[in-house]
């Protein structure tokens, strides 16, 4: 589980995370929802340590991360796995060089162990035969793919998804967030999702926490967020004719 | 106060660069690629400007002496010291500053702005060790040969073209090249040589691994290291020169 408490932070003395409180669940797909600019990336960024935090706790398991010293981030982190909005596969590599990157960085695997480990992963995402391809040659959704199987190839106990089906047509952005709640539950990891894709939410969501002028706004479950009274996120969520569909389905 | 920022964050870059690294066999691997990308991959640009260079100045040192009273011998001496005190440590490095730092540069930034520096912090990996320390050892490493290869071609091309063009014979260029040599002529250029490495590598990489927003920024960043390298290349020297020299 990973929590967060009372965390502040701003960006040349303007405040963008007013004392944010959350918990994220172990083995549940946890979202985060927010218009852009909301502060949600912030957020995450900050769980993750891209930003320093002004104050506030961030604790991994118990263990808080704002209080560790560069060894102890770096063996968090290590149990880290992130997805991010473009993929960000390193083009210099291949898709399997990109997967075995983190085993060769910090496993004591052997090379045999690697290939198995990358084999495996890219078999997980459905994605084996593009071994030898560089990021550049795949689609997007193929990257995505990728940068899944790299961010599970360690065995994380966290995962973070940044944005995952930005840029995707549907049918792909659903492989993608089926794969997400799949090896969420698999693993049984703790899994934290940034969107503002209302389908994600309802599809594979557990936990949502909507994001709203850098404050927690509003938290609870996909069943609830559909009936919500909240003004707020009401207008967030039913803001496309899809949703507003859905509402009037609900009733 | 926009200087001393700068001045901060480039030291805390190249010191985050300087520890150790995760996988030596790894960073080994780096820093052979880097070898190979900044210096074989010069090594065309470096010989073609040395040769043109030195044949050059031997005709415009030959087209000077209309004296009788200065021997011809000038000449040899005159090309071997422009070579070995400016155009190879400091003119090659200035185009190196274009060349390989705008590369650097440019591609630090792209990963930057991809994310794909930030995948590699959230690793656990040192981004500034594993993307810059390799190209700091790789140009450190093979820019003096770089610059002994240019020293000597450019020397060569001079006696070459004196004796093709009627300007000097090779006997006497070859006395000219002798004269007066002192050795730590070549050790101040190879000092100089390996600090403007040093230079290029981590201002390029300073101003790529800072970019922020999108290709525009990347393209700025990437002048930005040209024109940092070159007048910093300008300023150590100066104060080397001085320093050694002086």
């Amino acid at each position: 589980m990973i929590e967060v408490v009372d965390l502040y932070k701003s960006f040349g003395g303007e405040a963008v995370l007013i004392d944010v409180s959350a918990k994220f669940e172990k083995g549940k797909v946890n979202f985060i929802i927010g218009r852009s600019g909301s502060g949600k990336s912030v957020l995450t960024k900050c769980i993750v340590g891209l930003h320093a935090i002004d104050s506030g706790q961030i604790l991994f398991d118990g263990r808080d991360f704002t209080k560790m010293d560069h060894l102890e981030r770096k063996a968090i982190r290590q149990e880290i796995g992130m997805l991010f909005q473009g993929g960000a596969l390193f083009d210099s590599l291949t898709v399997e060089e990109n997967v075995a990157f983190p085993l060769r960085m910090f496993s004591r695997s052997n090379e045999k162990e690697i290939a198995e480990r990358v084999h495996f992963c890219l078999e997980r995402v459905e994605l084996e035969g593009a071994e030898k391809k560089y990021p550049a040659q795949i689609s997007g959704g193929m990257q995505k793919r990728v940068g899944i199987a790299r961010a599970i190839a360690m065995n994380p106990r966290y995962l973070f998804c940044d944005e995952p089906n930005s840029g995707l047509d549907p049918q792909t952005a659903i492989v993608i967030d089926n794969l997400i709640k799949e090896i969420t539950y698999e693993y049984d990891i703790t899994t934290l999702v940034v969107s503002h894709d209302m389908n994600s939410v309802i599809e594979i969501g557990d936990h949502i926490n909507f994001v709203n002028e850098g404050r927690i706004w509003w938290t609870g479950t996909k069943e609830e967020i559909l009936r919500t009274t909240n003004p707020e996120l009401s207008e967030f969520i039913y803001a496309s004719e899809f949703m507003k569909v859905v509402k009037d389905r609900l009733g | 106060m926009q200087v001393f920022f700068h001045i901060g964050r480039y030291y805390m870059l190249v010191r985050q660069a300087f520890r150790r690294p995760e996988q030596g066999r790894l960073f080994f691997r780096l820093v052979i690629e880097e070898i190979d990308k900044i210096g074989v991959q010069s090594v065309g640009i470096v010989a073609l400007l040395s040769l043109f260079m030195g044949a050059v100045i031997c005709i415009q040192t030959g087209a000077q002496i209309d004296s009788g009273w200065i021997p011809l011998y000038t000449i040899g001496f005159t090309v071997r010291q422009t070579m070995i005190l400016e155009f190879a440590p400091t003119m090659i490095p200035v185009i190196m500053a274009g060349k390989v730092g705008s590369n650097i540069s440019s591609e630090i930034g792209s990963m930057r702005i991809t994310e794909q520096i930030d995948a590699l912090d959230i690793m656990g990996v040192n981004s500034a060790g594993y993307l810059v320390l390799p190209k700091i050892v790789a140009a450190v490493f093979i820019f003096p040969f770089l610059i002994i290869m240019g020293m000597f071609l450019g020397v060569s091309a001079g006696a070459l073209v004196g004796e093709l063009a009627g300007v000097i014979s090779l006997s006497d260029f070859v006395v000219g090249i002798q004269y007066d040599f002192r050795p730590f002529q070549v050790v101040y250029a190879l000092i100089k040589t390996t600090v403007f490495a040093f230079i290029i590598v981590t201002v390029s990489a300073y101003t790529g691994y800072y970019t922020r927003g999108g290709a525009l920024e990347v393209g700025r960043a990437s002048t930005q290291a040209v024109v940092y390298s070159i007048i910093l290349i300008m300023v150590t020297n100066l104060i080397l020169t001085q320093l050694l020299l002086g």
